[in-house]
């Protein structure tokens, strides 16, 4: 029999034990940068920073060069990263709270300045590696650790939705929201990664994906109705597609 | 602003020739966040970096501007960024990082009074901050303390060679008066330490023809932090042994020493110059690291057998003055002046101390 090899893992992935929950969209995430990578050949010139939160180890399980930042500054290791060597790709990979909580400053400052980078921003709606806080995606009426009888808009205000923020910005070239919902959401993302990055490639700016992530330990919920969740509830105050 | 004069000689402020001396050293780097008594050095920067192919960011905030030092660092550039007192405190978690991840970066403070918003006016009271590992964790930094608007020049490539030398943030400690000053200073050619190339096999560059690079400061697996930290701790000790820096004046006959930095070591040079004139045996101390501390000087004197006074100046309430008694371990009297939230020590003060 003719066997072809059809599926395996990327050469920008270690073959490592994850340490993620079951069911975390984080795993997935950094599966399809890993395959963008090396479908884009740039495995040798990328360079990725790891946030603080669950993600905070992604440098042991992509197989590139990668930088730690500290909580919310990743925008601004990597402007400086980028500035200093052009001929590299450089992306962020950060969650709700680092990106759009601590961070904001940098956000906002680095999309407004248009440099020539990526950033992949995971929205979970919660804070999971300190234990399920509020976060500023956080919906209203979501329970968490610091929200126990669900976000109140009078108290917490609302869900903060930095991508539409950044589509006032000149600097700013691409914008898109997915989800991991689904295998075909999922394609979508790989797609709008692999976007970002050509963005990169061809030189033409800031560009940002969101993907809605689950997160059914913080969310107190099975995998599968986690991603029920996001399909019915998340994606309706966040909804999907091209931002910018 | 540079105003030529004869030869290589050039009026310029302390700020502008820390600036410059960074240039020299091949800083190729810069981001900084507005503030005074230290705007010049980054108005230079704008100007000059873009002439050497350098690159400058004015940040959005301090916390921004150090943490692009620490990504432009491990890219494998010469960085720096400048601030000061209030600033300086915004990029400690910053310079924490640096330390932990073993990166090279110089950080400029020109100190102002505080504690607080504080004034605008010279101080030298972040010391502690500065030579006690201001941030979280135990780290410390290289600080220099220069005296002079030449000697601000000057030390940058030290600076700047140490940082990579050692993989560690280097801190230039002046303060509002050194920064403002306009002084003549001769450039490059009487540079005391020339800049150094060091090899950087750890930097980001991408991992072509090697494996990947990571560049952290974080340690999850038990026992791991420990043994990384003591790493630190033995380069801490190595630095120590080696690197200790400062100037002496009169120490053979010196029955009373003063010890001051920076800008009050002027005042106190001149306090020593002028009692001389009268037959006083007074001598001098002044510290060009004030991390490491220069203990040995203190031990060699102590050593002697000399019954001697010690008089610490300070533009504080009594910091660095610790560091003089641990050094001296009890062994003589050290007494202290200080004045700071605007005012500084004058010539008069110090000598009617010494009455």
């Amino acid at each position: 029999m003719n066997l072809k090899k059809i599926y395996s893992r990327p050469q920008s992935l270690r073959n490592v034990a994850t340490h993620y929950c079951p069911g975390c969209g984080h795993g997935t995430v950094h599966r399809i940068i890993a395959e963008v990578v090396d479908e884009l050949g740039i495995r040798e010139r990328v360079i990725g920073i790891a946030p603080v939160g669950c993600a905070v180890i992604a440098y042991d399980y992509w197989d590139f060069d990668c930088s730690e930042a500290a909580h919310g500054r990743a925008l601004a290791v990597a402007t400086a990263i980028k500035r200093v060597r052009p001929e590299n790709i450089v992306f962020t990979y950060q969650g709700d709270g680092d990106l759009a909580a601590i961070g904001t400053n940098e956000t906002i400052h680095t999309a407004n300045r248009g440099e020539n980078l990526t950033a992949i921003f995971i929205n979970n709606a919660i804070y999971g590696m300190t234990g399920g806080q509020m976060a500023p995606t956080t919906l209203l009426g979501q329970k968490t650790a610091t929200t126990p009888k669900g976000r109140d808009a009078k108290l917490q205000g609302w869900p903060l939705k930095i991508s539409e923020m950044l589509t006032q910005l000149p600097g700013v070239k691409y914008i898109e929201r997915t989800s991991l919902h689904s295998p075909q959401e999922i394609i979508k993302s790989k797609k709008a990664i692999k976007q970002a990055f050509v963005n990169q490639i061809e030189e033409s700016g800031f560009s940002l994906v969101e993907i809605l992530s689950p997160c059914p330990t913080y969310w107190g919920v099975s995998a599968k109705d986690a991603l029920g969740w996001i399909k019915d509830v998340m994606t309706k105050e966040f909804p999907l597609g091209r931002i910018k | 602003m540079r105003q030529k004069g004869s030869m290589n000689k050039v009026l310029m402020t302390g700020n502008e020739a820390i600036a410059e001396g960074a240039v020299q050293a091949g800083c190729r780097f810069y981001a900084g966040y507005p503030i005074t008594p230290q705007n010049e050095l980054p108005a230079y920067m704008a100007g000059r970096m873009p002439e050497v192919g350098g690159i400058f960011i004015q940040a959005e905030s301090e916390l921004a501007a150090i943490n692009m030092v620490f990504g432009a660092a491990a890219a494998g550039a010469r960085a720096m960024t400048s601030s000061s007192s209030p600033g300086i405190s915004l990029k400690q978690e910053g310079i924490s990082y640096i330390a932990g991840a073993e990166l090279p970066a110089v950080i400029v403070n020109v100190m102002r009074g505080g504690p607080g918003l504080g004034n605008i006016w010279p101080a030298q009271s972040d010391y502690f901050q500065a030579t006690r590992s201001g941030g979280h964790g135990d780290y410390h930094s290289i600080v220099l303390a220069p005296a002079s608007v030449q000697e601000a020049y000057d030390i940058m490539p030290l600076a700047f060679n140490l940082a990579d030398k050692y993989r560690t943030p280097a801190m230039i400690l002046g303060d509002g008066m050194l920064g403002q000053m306009m002084e003549p200073i001769v450039l490059s050619q009487k540079a005391k330490v020339k800049s150094q190339k060091y090899r950087k096999p750890w930097a980001l560059t991408g991992c072509k023809g090697r494996k990947p690079n990571i560049i952290k400061s974080f340690y999850m697996k038990e026992g791991d932090l420990e043994k990384f930290n003591l790493i630190l701790q033995k380069k801490y000790k190595t630095i120590q042994q080696r690197e200790q820096r400062w100037q002496d004046l009169f120490l053979d006959d010196a029955r009373i020493v003063l010890v001051a930095y920076g800008t009050m070591a002027r005042i106190a040079k001149a306090v020593v110059n002028k009692l001389r004139e009268k037959g006083k045996r007074v001598g001098l101390i002044r510290p060009i690291t004030l991390w490491p501390f220069p203990n040995s000087i203190f031990k060699r004197l102590a050593g002697k057998g000399r019954q001697i006074k010690f008089l610490v100046i300070e533009m504080s309430y009594g910091q660095m003055l610790e560091d003089v008694k641990l050094a001296l371990n009890c062994k003589f009297p050290v007494e202290f002046f200080g004045r700071s939230g605007g005012g500084i020590p004058t010539e008069g003060e110090i000598i009617k101390k010494l009455r």
